[in-house]
């Protein structure tokens, strides 16, 4: 590779990094003033392009008409963005922390289906921009005209936020807000005004970023999800809410992703290795390995205590004779299940389903509630469980009891290694760690062909020969479930669950008290993916499959959504909030075409209604005193 | 005080009975029952058109009179683009629904796992679109069919054309992603066969869905390919086009690209559409043969659209399900797979038959030329490929599948 | 020997520093005051003795043996109990079960994984909370407690591994004056009973003087006197640059 081509490759990179960072800098700045990890704003940036290409095809034709839409696009969305925050999030800023992840993880759903039924599945190329068609000659090579502005609007964004920042009044108060934001409140300043024009300022940047690239990429459904995965991961390697650190992360994983296809295929130490296919999680790589090296991003700074002071928890007790009484009765209910089943015998093959979900949150509950660490890549255990049980039965000819049995340790292991490194972090950056392990052990199981069967995954896993029955294997279900269910119970009742809960209420205490805060909260993150585990081997000899799926993003953010839909701060929250999201999207994909935006609105009313989650706020009616 | 719910609960179930009874009762002979599985919102560029086509020849098989005297039924239902759910729904179309056989699929992974349910299960499967040669050969079982031309069949389809090009060195953009890997494979391995002093100088392979399109481009540029093999669809297709007629990579240099001619795939380009590549793909301007044009008219008529590729994999599937339900006369599993081997029937590219040794049906495909009419992209000296031809060896074929 | 013994203790951020060279003792039997004007570094000496900071440069040693560099658990192990200014406590337990948490840590059952914790100590911890006057309001989530009520809490709290050393920063902020009193008198009982030391930092001059057996000064992370409260009362360097700044 001649030193001209990596220069041009370089200058591709600065063309991608400024992309990235229009991406990443309205997350960024919407997570430093209200800390909301907001899941829509991939979907502004993909209804920016989609906006973006109604207006230019219509006047689009001259320069001014060009440039004119794409500062359109992004005001119309930016209306769509304070909507969503003045109709939707400003009524749960009380709720427990990372509630409002669920709202917009509604809007998403929502948005996905609105685009689609506005503008159709066709993908839609755009026009390229009037007057930068065409490309200029750079060391013997075409490079696109177009790429060479969007390089310059990368630092002309910064220089203007940087501007309104540093010398505006609604500036010094989004930095003061990011920094402390009591602080905000102490200064008498309308918070709530503030919380909408940065929302709003957020899409804006996420619309503009997304109405850039039509004259490079086709508007698409499905850029929502690339976007923010992409944004998330800029915005926590710069730090949160450091806009200069979000340029550069942008700039450092553009190159280096340039840089990885500019190598292509090469040969390492013997063995051919594509650089081009390490695209694929080269940014996850990044971003672990920053998180471990710096816990607070590049240009970050340790957070102040994020805990919002509005949460009060209910203390945890053990369940009463009233609470006990429904149990039994639902345990009973589902042990006559199959009795009924013969006449309703899908009632058996969704329950299992349910099961499986009910164990997957509740072991995402214990880390996540009690245990204090969000996190996002809960998939991974649940995917360790099912690939190690898979692989143990295709590639060594295990008997599926013992593969099954052996789906937690291979789940525990790589929540042992894991863990390890999460544990110290807090926060997001946790939370985004988990997620980048998660990503990294997706990559591997969807890119290593001879031994997880690559992106079809291994097929022919079915239970053994007296479990073939779905009503034995409804029974095998039941048992685990319940079995693993109690135990992370009990043990949140026992010493060790109050460890981990004195480490996560304040770890300065529990450290004054003897408590060795990492060590608790590092064998609560093994225990919880042990459990995992279990959920993931149960899930592929269900399937008869596994996939990459299984530990994809969209897994872990299900495990999300059921935990804070159930509600975070109750025992049983996971179990309701996983039995009703899956029971609702099996009963909603069926019954409705756009089924997307029907889910997204369900649980739009279930979070205006339970803003503590549904097993959250009907406790709430039967517990006395809070407050 | 009244209380409305439990006056009203069984007023309404009542209601619900007697309507259900009363449409049972109204047929006369019980209707054969398709279960319908695919990514509808997933994928609905390709899935849409599906539907529609699909729709269709139920409306005309059913509009004939049925399959010997019984209609068909469709009971349709989306997976959500995962295997998981794709199952789930599997069990409940067989247990609840009822349904005598599965058809459907469009991610290469959900159709192997489907594939593997109806192993499992003993249920009839048509997997009408999804591309992995694994289907019926490696994870191949006598319960699953398949429709639509295989990965590498149409690999195979462009091979000899590519290898009258007489170009050496070949450079490789895919996507990441079994199908990406193994169209490539394919390609690569019958390419050296017809041409043995050929020369692979570059491979990229970018995330499915998230072509970096300016570096890839550049990349292939700089590996100096006198030809290059294409496996993008969709937006990175889009993405990669338009980089590089930008930065002139094609220029000079003839591309070889799967699916690139299907509506899908080709009319999002536009006026971007480049010129002159090799491609598979479905001209539904042009195709004069009766079977296309009755299919066409129809189609159009129903609804006021061109048909896609989709259109006529939806629509193929039905005619060759109702084609084989015909032949079996019965929904008995083992007597439909009876019917299914070697059944010939007709489908809008003509007769089509399914292989007795894999299942595979020898569909076929077009091969032409890209070229760019009136602002919009389209194929020219196209031609079709029968499927049957683009095989490998039986032998070899009973090596890989195995044996039930 | 002394129960405590910290020599020449430095602890500098960036360019402030914030405890400069400090020398003292605490004995067991005493209340020694720490006391000094906001951002006089007490504090930062507080989270050196119990292991929360590492210092730059000095020793401690506790009845004898070094602690210096050790973890807080590590400290606490040892026999020192800490309360902070700004009050830790566990928000999502109730009051009985933040001292049960400590108990059990201090009887070595936090690893047990299916024991029933708020069956536990139930007894000692009634008895602890008994004594800060925290008893009827056991069963009350912590969460809602006045700040007063927290204060005595982490008294409790702080007081169940028996320590030897007791350190507590602004044990008093936030009391009414009654109160104040009230838990200083508590303290000097401890000190008596348990024969244990115990250092304090206060800024309320009426508290310090009425309890404390001794006192040290610090000023700007520097000592700049101890000795009995009287007599430091007297230093005319401690009148200009503390109480005189503050009367
Ligand atoms: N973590 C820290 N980082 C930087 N500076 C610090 C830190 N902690 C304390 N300081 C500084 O060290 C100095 C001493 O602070 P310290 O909290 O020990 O004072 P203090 O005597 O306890 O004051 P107060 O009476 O207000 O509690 C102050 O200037 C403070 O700003
Ligand atoms: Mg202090």
């Amino acid at each position: 590779m001649s030193p001209d081509a990596f220069a041009v490759q370089f200058l591709n990179g600065l063309a991608s990094a400024s992309t990235l960072f229009l991406i990443a800098v309205g997350l960024s700045l919407i997570f430093g003033v209200t800390r909301i990890v907001n899941f829509a704003h991939g979907s502004f940036y993909m209804l920016g392009i989609f906006v973006a290409y109604s207006l230019v095809t219509r006047i689009g034709d001259s320069p001014f008409g060009f440039w004119v839409s794409m500062l359109l696009a992004a005001l119309v969305v930016a209306i769509v963005g304070l909507l969503v925050e003045l109709v939707l999030l400003r009524r749960i800023y009380q709720a427990p922390e990372l509630f409002q992840l669920l709202a917009t993880f509604a809007v998403v759903l929502i948005v996905r289906d609105a685009t689609l039924a506005i503008w159709g599945p066709e993908d839609l190329l755009g026009p390229r921009a009037p007057g930068l068609k065409g490309s200029v000659d750079i060391l013997g090579r075409q490079f696109p005209t177009y790429d060479l502005v969007l390089i310059c609007i990368g630092p002309a964004v910064l220089a203007a936020l940087w501007f309104v920042l540093t010398r505006t009044r609604f500036g010094v108060l989004i930095r003061a807000a990011t920094q402390d934001r009591d602080m905000v409140g102490a200064l008498g300043v309308n918070q709530a005004w503030l919380f909408s024009g940065v929302f709003a300022l957020g899409a804006f940047l996420a619309a503009l970023g997304g109405a850039l690239q039509l004259p490079r990429e086709p508007a698409n459904l499905g850029i929502d999800l690339v976007a923010i995965g992409e944004a998330f991961v800029v915005v926590v390697v710069g730090g949160m809410g450091s806009i200069p650190g979000a340029f550069l992360a942008a700039f450092i994983i553009a190159e280096i992703k340039a840089m990885c296809f500019a190598i292509g295929q090469t040969t390492l130490f013997g063995v051919s290795f594509s650089f081009s296919k390490l695209t694929l999680v080269v940014e996850f790589l990044v971003m672990a390995a920053v998180l471990i090296w710096r816990p607070w991003g590049l240009m970050g700074r340790p957070g102040a205590a994020t805990r919002n002071a509005a949460e009060i928890e209910v203390p945890l007790k053990p369940a009463d004779a009233r609470t006990r009484k429904l149990g039994w009765v639902v345990l009973i209910a589902l042990v006559l299940l199959p009795l009924v089943g013969t006449a309703f015998p899908y009632t058996i093959v969704l329950s299992i389903d349910i099961l499986v979900a009910v164990l997957f949150a509740t072991s995402l509950h214990f880390i996540m509630g009690p245990g204090g660490m969000h996190s996002f890549g809960h998939a991974a255990y649940f995917g360790l469980g099912a690939y190690g049980a898979g692989l143990l039965v295709k590639q060594l000819g295990w008997p599926m009891e013992g593969a099954l049995a052996a789906a937690p340790v291979a789940a525990a292991v790589g929540a042992l290694i894991f863990g390890w490194f999460c544990v110290r972090l807090s926060g997001v950056y946790l939370a985004m760690l988990t997620l980048a392990f998660a990503q990294i052990v997706w990559s591997i199981a969807f890119q290593w062909d001879e031994l997880t069967g690559g992106s079809n995954g291994i097929v022919g896993l079915w239970p053994a020969e007296w479990l073939s029955e779905k009503w034995a294997y409804y029974y095998l279900t039941l048992t685990l479930t319940v079995a693993g269910v109690l135990l992370l119970w009990r043990v949140l009742l026992a010493p060790f669950g109050y460890a981990l809960r004195a480490g996560r209420d304040s770890p300065l205490r529990a450290d004054a008290i003897g408590i060795d805060v990492f060590h608790t909260q590092w064998m609560g993150f093994v225990l919880a993916g042990a459990v995992c585990g279990v959920a993931g081997g149960l899930f592929a000899f269900s399937k008869g499959s596994i996939a990459p799926e299984a530990i994809s993003v969209g897994r872990s953010i299900d495990g999300l959504v059921m935990v804070l839909l159930g509600g975070i701060q109750t025992l049983s929250g996971p179990v309701v909030g996983a039995a009703l999201f899956t029971w609702l999207q099996d009963l909603i994909a069926r019954e409705f075409q756009y089924w997307r935006a029907a889910l997204g609105f369900t649980i739009l009313v279930l979070v205006l209604a339970f803003p503590l989650g549904v097993a959250g706020s009907i406790k709430r009616l039967f517990v006395k005193e809070v407050a | 005080m009244i209380k409305p719910f439990p006056a009203l609960f069984p007023a309404v179930c009542a209601l619900a009975l007697s309507i259900g009874l009363i449409g049972s009762a109204a047929g006369q002979a019980k209707p054969i029952r398709i279960g319908e599985i695919n990514s509808y919102k997933a994928q609905p560029a390709f899935l849409d058109p599906y539907k529609k086509g699909m729709d269709l020849a139920v409306e005309e098989v059913n509009a004939a009179g049925g399959i010997n005297g019984r209609k068909i039924e469709m009971v349709i239902r989306d997976d959500g683009g995962n295997p998981g759910d794709a199952v789930r729904v599997a069990e409940e179309l067989v247990s609840r629904e009822k349904v005598d056989l599965l058809a459907g699929g469009f991610l290469s992974h959900i159709g192997l796992a489907l594939t593997d349910f109806s192993k499992q299960k003993k249920v009839f499967f048509m997997a009408s679109e999804p591309l992995t040669d694994k289907i019926v050969w490696q994870n191949g079982n006598k319960y699953t069919f398949r429709l639509r031309a295989s990965t590498y069949m149409q690999a195979a389809m462009l091979v000899p054309e590519a290898a009258k090009m007489k170009k050496k060195r070949w450079a490789m953009v895919y996507p990441n992603y079994e199908y990406g890997q193994s169209a490539v494979a394919t390609f690569k391995e019958q390419l050296k066969k017809a041409q043995p002093d050929v020369e692979f100088v570059g491979e990229q392979a970018p995330p499915l869905g998230r072509i970096d399109a300016g570096p890839v481009v550049q990349a292939l540029a700089d590996s100096k390919p006198d030809a290059i093999f294409n496996v993008l669809f969709g937006a990175d297709l889009a993405r990669f086009v338009r980089e590089g007629n930008t930065r002139g990579l094609f220029k000079g240099r003839e591309v070889v690209s799967l699916l690139t001619g299907e509506p899908e795939y080709i009319d999002p380009l536009k006026d971007e559409t480049p010129e002159g590549w090799l491609v598979t793909g479905y001209p539904w301007y042009g195709i004069d043969t009766p079977e296309h044009k009755s299919f066409f008219i129809a189609y159009h008529k129903k609804y006021s659209d061109y048909p896609r590729l989709g259109s006529v994999v939806g629509y193929t599937t039905i005619k060759a399900l109702a084609a084989g339900l015909k032949k079996a006369n019965s929904t008995d599993t083992e007597k439909m797979i009876t019917a299914f081997r070697g059944l010939a029937f007709e489908s809008p590219f003509g007769k089509v038959t399914f292989r007795a040794q894999d299942h595979q049906s020898t569909m076929g495909a077009y091969v032409g030329r890209t070229t760019l009419r009136g602002g919009k992209g389209e194929m020219k000296d196209y031609k079709y490929y029968d499927g049957a031809k683009y095989f490998p060896s039986d032998d070899e074929v009973r090596k890989m599948r195995p044996a039930n | 020997m002394s129960l405590l013994e910290v020599r020449g203790l430095s602890k500098a951020f960036g360019g402030v520093r914030a405890v400069a060279n400090v020398t003292f003792e605490v004995n067991a039997g005493e209340l020694l005051a720490l006391i000094g004007p906001n951002g006089a570094g007490k504090s930062t000496c507080f989270n050196m003795l119990n292991g929360q900071l590492t210092p730059d440069a000095g020793a401690i040693a506790f009845e004898g043996q070094s602690i210096t560099g050790m973890k807080p658990r590590q400290v606490w192990r040892r026999g020192v109990g800490r309360t902070f200014q700004i009050t830790a406590t566990f928000s999502s337990m109730t009051v009985r079960e933040n001292v049960q948490v400590a108990l059990l840590s201090h009887h070595g059952r936090l690893k047990s994984l299916f024991t029933r914790a708020c069956d536990q100590f139930v007894d000692e911890a009634n008895a602890l909370l008994e004594r800060v006057g925290m008893r009827p309001q056991a069963e009350r989530p912590c969460s809602v407690l006045a700040y007063g009520d927290l204060k005595r809490l982490e008294l409790a709290v702080a007081l169940a591994n028996k320590p030897r050393l007791l350190l507590m920063d602004e044990p008093t902020a936030g009391m009414a004056p009654k109160e104040r009193i009230a838990l200083m008198a508590l303290a000097a009982d401890i000190v008596r009973t348990d024969n244990i030391g115990v250092l304090f930092t206060e800024h309320d001059m009426d508290v310090v003087f009425a309890h404390a057996s001794r006192m040290i000064v610090l000023n700007r992370g520097e000592l700049i006197a101890a000795g009995a409260p009287a007599a430091v009362r007297a230093d005319p360097e401690v009148q200009r640059i503390y109480l005189g700044s503050r009367h």
